[in-house]
């Protein structure tokens, strides 16, 4: 009985998401002030209706109930509590529910946080959340219901893919997904500017914050995914271009792209279709991210369903929700004038420029996921694009894109003598190029052209961002007050960019790695490093048994760590799985798999050394971290403020 | 120079960073796209010689030989109409079996054999790759004719 409760709160939770999506819109077309002041109960009363038909699935999970279909292909009665309860997004339907979980909570935080909005504009942005909402819950109900029933019920389930019984994957989902959906919310702010053909530097204001925060959380999802990609798929690599995870990257680079204009459009009410526009695309990309791992058009772990009806529904969705967006773009896009102009070295201009490039890489990215579907789709061959185009095109863009954002963050608003600039960044620029060439030669004897470069383009970004707080805590005795929080933000995002481009590259350039054979008893050396393997043992886990190899490390003849990395057979779905030793340090992971026995105790192994790998997600966390600052600066939470127009030519440079 | 001229030339720069990149782009697109080919197409002389490609089907039952106390070992792959050795160095994926559908990415050798430089199997043991199971089914079709 319990379980067609939670179908019953999803069919409510549309009800009131067709109230939500029809009449505040129409009311504020209208001038009607008590439809418009329907958007708000409905919006909370759809939050708390998902809410419990996610706790009602949730409960099933932990309960054990396999007479609900969906829970007895995820789970099983032997799995741990905490993977009974990750298991509810383990799968294509439980993880819709958790889409619509976070929808209704961000549509509720805009509900309760937009009270300082005209009403106008509160009643269309909820009212498009509602639009999406409806969408996702018809989606939900129509194709995916996660509380179908199995008769009779099963004896035991099927049990959570054993790549999925990890701690990271139990948070990863959620926080992309937040991410992801939060995009939603400038999307909805961006219609209903569009609707209202009206777009001020207020709006900008409001919709700076959803943005950030939004982008915050895909920061950190992201980084999330490549860290579990990294230990749990078992070889060491970090990103593989996949199209999961293109997926999830192109609505970041859009959304990097919306936060920059955005900056432009509360500063200086310019770039205001600009902004609309990246803010639609951030979103459409999101979605086209539900569409690429939630269809089965991808041969990949992240695709449960295989499905068309589903992958028909997602499209038509999109196109409706992203096309009727650009059909009204096109439409009002020509009436949102322009409110000051700038020169050619301005910050505009940089900022201009990060823009270009970043669409530039989102375009570049998104043709080589979706041509080999295209060419599959039209029955014209089965191609697969590999790494090496997405490395040479993200690196077309994203080397000047660097370039500019080091002087960009210290360029002035509308114009500045580039003289000026120059004189200014000298000194930080030969800095960078120096240890670029000096420090790989230093730590790692040798370097290519294009690591110099990467190493040189990292210092370069961290000495950029770091100028101007450092000259003014010299010239101040307060640390913390020489600049905004907001300003904070920036710096930090910008440091972790920094940081993110040296850890990528040496990694990348220094990755030691090797396969060999070995038996108990032998030594070898790697990367300075000596391995010694002294056999494996067997034993049992809750839900699976396993094989441990015990390797010992000595690096000058002290010993650094035992290493016992294992391989796991899981007991329900009998697959295998490996799961890598890793022993993680600030300048270095070293990283054993184990192969696969050849027989007479030999084992393959796989060790790798990689320099700086660490760098590269605490650069992302330090970019979010930076988000957060940014997105809780004290502007923001002002109430009602009377129109400003203090922003003008005496604004300082470093004001964002 | 005038706002006008410094936005002319702010447009032209634009254009021809995209453009370069563009071409830049497309030569990369051109030489990393991995076309994929069954046993069958291969043995039909459909596979390029000299450059790399994926290949696709079955890991014939008790077909896998390893090296003594090496890391190098051979295999068959088939489509149940046709059937190419492979060679392969090096660690192997969590799922790769005898009986179980594989993708490898590699070249042709000189002695009508196929040298993988990497093997994929990824997902569950009654998982199947559509783009094997579309080649077996495509093979068996043409061998019943």
């Amino acid at each position: 009985m319990i379980p067609e409760l939670g179908q019953v709160a999803l069919i409510l939770a549309l009800s009131l998401a067709l109230v939500q999506a029809t009449l505040p819109i129409a009311g504020a077309a209208l001038q009607r002030a008590d439809w418009m002041a329907l958007a708000r109960p409905t919006a909370i009363g759809q939050f708390v209706f998902v809410g419990l038909a996610f706790g009602v699935l949730a409960t099933a999970f932990l309960g054990d109930d396999f007479s609900v279909l969906y829970v007895a292909m995820h789970s099983n009665s032997a799995l741990p509590s905490l993977y009974k309860f990750t298991a509810v997004w383990g799968g294509h339907e439980g993880s819709l529910l958790l889409w619509l979980m976070i929808l209704a909570t961000w549509t509720m935080l805009v509900a309760v946080a937009s009270r300082s909005l005209p009403e106008e504009l509160a009643a269309r942005v909820l009212g498009v959340l509602g639009i999406v909402s409806v969408g996702l819950l018809l989606f939900t109900l129509l194709t995916s219901n996660p509380f179908e029933r199995l008769f009779p019920a099963a004896f035991d389930g099927n049990d959570l893919n054993p790549l999925l019984q990890d701690p990271a994957m139990a948070i990863h989902p959620p926080i992309l997904y937040t991410g992801y959906v939060g995009f939603a919310v400038p999307f909805a702010f961006a219609v209903a500017a569009l609707l209202s053909s009206r777009l001020n530097k207020d709006w900008a204001r409001w919709t700076r914050p959803w943005a950030i925060s939004a982008w915050m959380f895909l920061t950190v999802g992201i980084a999330l995914g490549s860290w579990w990609a990294y230990y749990e798929l078992g070889w060491g690599g970090w990103w593989f271009w996949d199209p999961v995870e293109n997926a999830s990257f192109m609505p970041w680079l859009a959304g990097t792209a919306l936060l920059h204009s955005l900056a432009v459009t509360e500063r200086r009410g310019i770039f205001k279709s600009w902004t609309i526009l990246l803010a639609i695309m951030a979103f459409s990309l999101s979605l086209l991210g539900t569409f690429l791992t939630r269809s089965g058009v991808l041969i990949s772990v992240h695709s449960f369903a295989s499905d068309p009806a589903r992958g028909l529904f997602i499209l038509a969705l999109i196109s409706t929700i992203s096309g009727g967006a650009l059909v009204l773009y096109a439409l009002r896009a020509g009436r949102m004038g322009a409110e000051g102009g700038f020169r050619l070295v301005s910050r505009e201009s940089f900022l201009l420029l990060n823009n270009i490039l970043l669409v530039v890489a989102v375009a570049a990215v998104l043709f080589g996921t979706l041509y080999p579907l295209f060419l599959d789709a039209l029955d014209l061959g089965k191609i697969s694009v590999g790494p090496p185009y997405f490395n040479t095109v993200f690196l077309i863009p994203t080397l000047p894109l660097v370039l500019f954002m080091g002087a960009g963050m210290h360029a002035t608003w509308k114009s500045m003598s580039g003289e000026t600039l120059a004189r200014k960044l000298v000194i930080p620029a030969g800095v960078a190029v120096l240890l670029g060439v000096l420090v790989p030669w230093i730590i790692f004897r040798g370097a290519s052209v294009l690591t110099m470069v990467g190493v040189s383009l990292g210092f370069w970004v961290i000495g950029a961002a770091l100028l101007e707080p450092v000259q003014r805590m010299l010239a101040s005795n307060h640390a913390a007050t020489v600049l905004s929080r907001a300003q904070w933000g920036m710096t930090l995002a910008h440091l972790g960019v920094g940081i993110f481009i040296l850890g990528a590259t040496i990694t990348s350039s220094y990755n030691i790695e090797t396969d060999r054979s070995v038996r108990p008893g032998d030594r070898w050396e790697v990367g300075g490093y000596e391995f010694v393997f002294r056999g494996t043992r067997d034993f049992d886990g809750v839900n699976y048994s396993a094989v441990e190899g015990e390797f010992e490390v000595r690096r000058n003849g002290s010993l650094v760590t035992i290493m016992t990395p294992e391989k796991r057979i899981y007991r329900v779905q009998r697959s295998p799985m490996t799961e890598a030793a890793i022993d993680a340090g600030w300048s270095r992971d070293l990283f054993v798999a184990l192969g696969e026995p050849l027989g007479d105790g030999a084992w393959s192994v796989r060790v790798q050394v990689k320099p700086l790998i660490r760098f590269i997600w605490l650069g992302a966390l330090i970019m979010a971290f930076g988000g957060l600052l940014a997105a809780t600066d004290p502007r923001y939470r002002r109430r009602k403020v009377a129109h400003e127009a203090r922003v003008g030519a005496g604004a300082s440079p470093e004001s964002v | 120079m005038t706002p006008r001229r410094q936005r002319m030339l702010l447009i032209g720069l634009v254009i021809a960073g995209v453009g370069v990149s563009a071409g830049l782009a497309l030569r990369a697109f051109q030489e990393n796209l991995l076309f994929f080919f069954s046993p069958s197409q291969v043995v039909a002389g459909e596979a390029p010689d000299n450059r790399t490609f994926r290949l696709g089907g079955m890991v014939v039952e008790e077909s896998l030989q390893r090296e003594p106390g090496s890391l190098t070992l051979n295999f068959v792959i088939t489509d149940y109409v046709n059937s190419l050795p492979v060679r392969y160095t090096g660690v192997l994926p969590d799922l790769f079996g005898e009986g179980q559908g594989v993708v490898v990415r590699g070249r042709l050798v000189s002695d009508g054999g196929f040298l993988a430089e990497e093997v994929l199997a990824k997902h569950d043991e009654n998982y199947m790759s559509p783009e094997v199971a579309d080649a077996l089914a495509r093979a068996a079709e043409a061998g019943a004719k």
